[in-house]
């Protein structure tokens, strides 16, 4: 289900303090969303690629994950310079692909995959559970932080109880079709989902309190101190402003 | 009366569903230190809910629950004794609800508002003493079952309870499992009460029988000798039975 295939390795992303990881990928992503010249763009691409060949991450799990973000992709090439107005470029037949539409179609690309690499090189080179103590440190509230790592923890759990019920329903010969009995099926499935979570919740909470638990979190997480934490920020802050900066000059001479 | 010994003293206990029907039926039961109780009873009979009511997770409908000589009422008083009785829940999946095993056994501990550093200890020294010593940094939810069930046996430990409350811990553990479990509980200067339904496992965990039947709970102590057939390969060869 959530396999966190970049979660564990040995390169010197994966030992970066989590919290700086998390700052950085916030922050770089910002920028290269909101930048428009292609210098910038291509360049934050450029970073994007270097950060996921310093955290040697498998060439395939990339693709497989880029490849999603390319199905949409695709979709906006098609859509976005078709319906954009401004001179056409090419004309098949009665479909005019405008130029302007052109340029943005491929400002985005750029930006998503730039975005999308930078978030595998820096947020899913942690287990989850670390990235939730990193929030939790950067002070996102207790609240959110445990929601994600009880939901991170559950989905398992749900996950199952939703195959065990597939299971039920296979097994007595259920077969998906587009009828009223299937829709009523699926929505008994859903709904029973809901009613184990409800009681599954209930029971962990009773489980909690039997604990200890009043409603305070403590948490066991330490960072190590890391001269190469220091080196790895000052690198990358240096480049995002320096991208940052080139994208504001390159703007107001445009304006 | 020695109030001194008397670690759980229940007087005429009764707990109903909010849908009506009655669980526990004015039950009068007394435990004391160094019990170590099994409790057999069909499905349905209100084990689970007896255990749940002890720990102050469901609330009586009518009689006292007399504690560690202290009568226990409201959430405050539950609260006190949380910490000395332990409870293992049927699923460790609605024990284990950290990330990792260390974090889970910590939890505890940490609530009791040990130090990090204690709290690290103790979680460490009960791993250890389980034989799951390098479980520390494992995933929860990756664990098979027998696993789960030891870790959630360690986060309970890990609070140095005075009583095990331990509903079904061998149900669908593994043959090896289980025998590790029944000499954790051997080896435990603990008192107990374990509910299951392996005569095996309690006759070799547990010094009295206790049975349920329509709300009530009653001594069960008769030993019936009897026999029984059973079938197995090569059957008809001499041999003798464990």
């Amino acid at each position: 289900m959530i396999s966190e295939a970049f979660a564990s390795g040995k390169s010197i992303l994966h030992a970066i303090d989590p919290r700086i990881k998390v700052v950085l990928a916030t922050i770089f992503s910002f920028v290269v969303a909101l930048s428009s010249s292609f210098v910038i763009l291509l360049s934050g691409f450029a970073t994007a690629m270097v950060l996921v060949m310093v955290a040697r991450l498998d060439v395939k799990e990339v693709l497989k994950r880029l490849a999603i973000l390319w199905g949409f992709v695709v979709l906006i090439w098609i859509l976005v310079p078709l319906t954009y107005p401004g001179t056409t470029l090419i004309r098949i037949g009665p479909l005019g692909f405008s130029s302007p539409g052109i340029l943005i179609a491929a400002q985005i690309s750029l930006k998503s995959t730039a975005i999308l690499l930078s978030l595998m090189a820096l947020l899913a080179t942690m287990p989850i559970a670390t990235m939730g103590h990193a929030l939790g440190c950067l002070g996102i509230p207790d609240k959110l932080v445990y929601l994600l790592l009880i939901t991170y923890r559950y989905v398992f759990v749900m996950e199952q109880e939703y195959q065990r019920l597939i299971r039920a329903m296979k097994i007595r010969g259920f077969k998906p079709g587009t009828n009223l009995h299937s829709y009523q099926s699926y929505a008994y499935l859903v709904g029973m989902l809901f009613v184990h979570a409800s009681v599954r919740a209930d029971r962990v909470s009773k489980a909690m309190k039997c604990r200890g638990f009043t409603g305070r979190f403590h948490s066991l997480w330490q960072f190590e101190p890391d001269p190469r934490n220091q080196i790895f920020a000052v690198i990358m802050s240096l480049i995002i402003i320096l991208m940052a900066t080139v994208e504001l000059w390159i703007q107001t001479i445009h304006s | 009366m020695d109030t001194n010994n008397t670690l759980i003293n229940l007087k005429n206990l009764s707990y109903k569903y909010p849908g009506g029907k009655t669980v526990l039926d004015q039950i009068d039961f007394k435990f004391s230190k160094g019990d170590r109780i099994g409790l057999v009873a069909p499905n349905g009979s209100g084990k689970t809910t007896l255990f749940h009511v002890i720990m102050g997770l469901l609330k009586p409908s009518g009689g006292t629950i007399e504690i560690f000589g202290k009568e226990r009422q409201k959430e405050k008083d539950f609260v006190d004794i949380r910490h000395r009785i332990g409870l293992l829940f049927q699923d460790a999946d609605d024990q284990l609800f950290s990330p990792t095993v260390i974090e889970d056994v910590a939890f505890g501990p940490l609530n009791l508002g040990k130090s990090k550093e204690e709290a690290l200890d103790i979680s460490r020294h009960t791993l250890d003493y389980l034989g799951l010593k390098d479980f520390e940094n494992r995933i929860t939810f990756k664990l098979s079952g027998g696993e789960k069930r030891l870790v959630s046996l360690a986060t309970i430990l890990a609070m140095q309870p005075e009583i095990l409350l331990l509903d079904e811990p061998t149900n669908a553990l593994d043959r090896s499992m289980k025998s590790r479990l029944i000499s954790i509980l051997q080896g435990l200067d603990l008192s107990y009460i374990l509910i299951s339904h392996e005569f095996n496992v309690l006759s070799e965990t547990t010094q009295a029988f206790y049975s349920m039947e329509d709300g009530k709970i009653f001594r069960d102590d008769s030993v019936h000798v009897h026999t029984h057939e059973h079938s197995h390969k090569i059957g008809k060869q001499p041999h003798k039975h464990a």
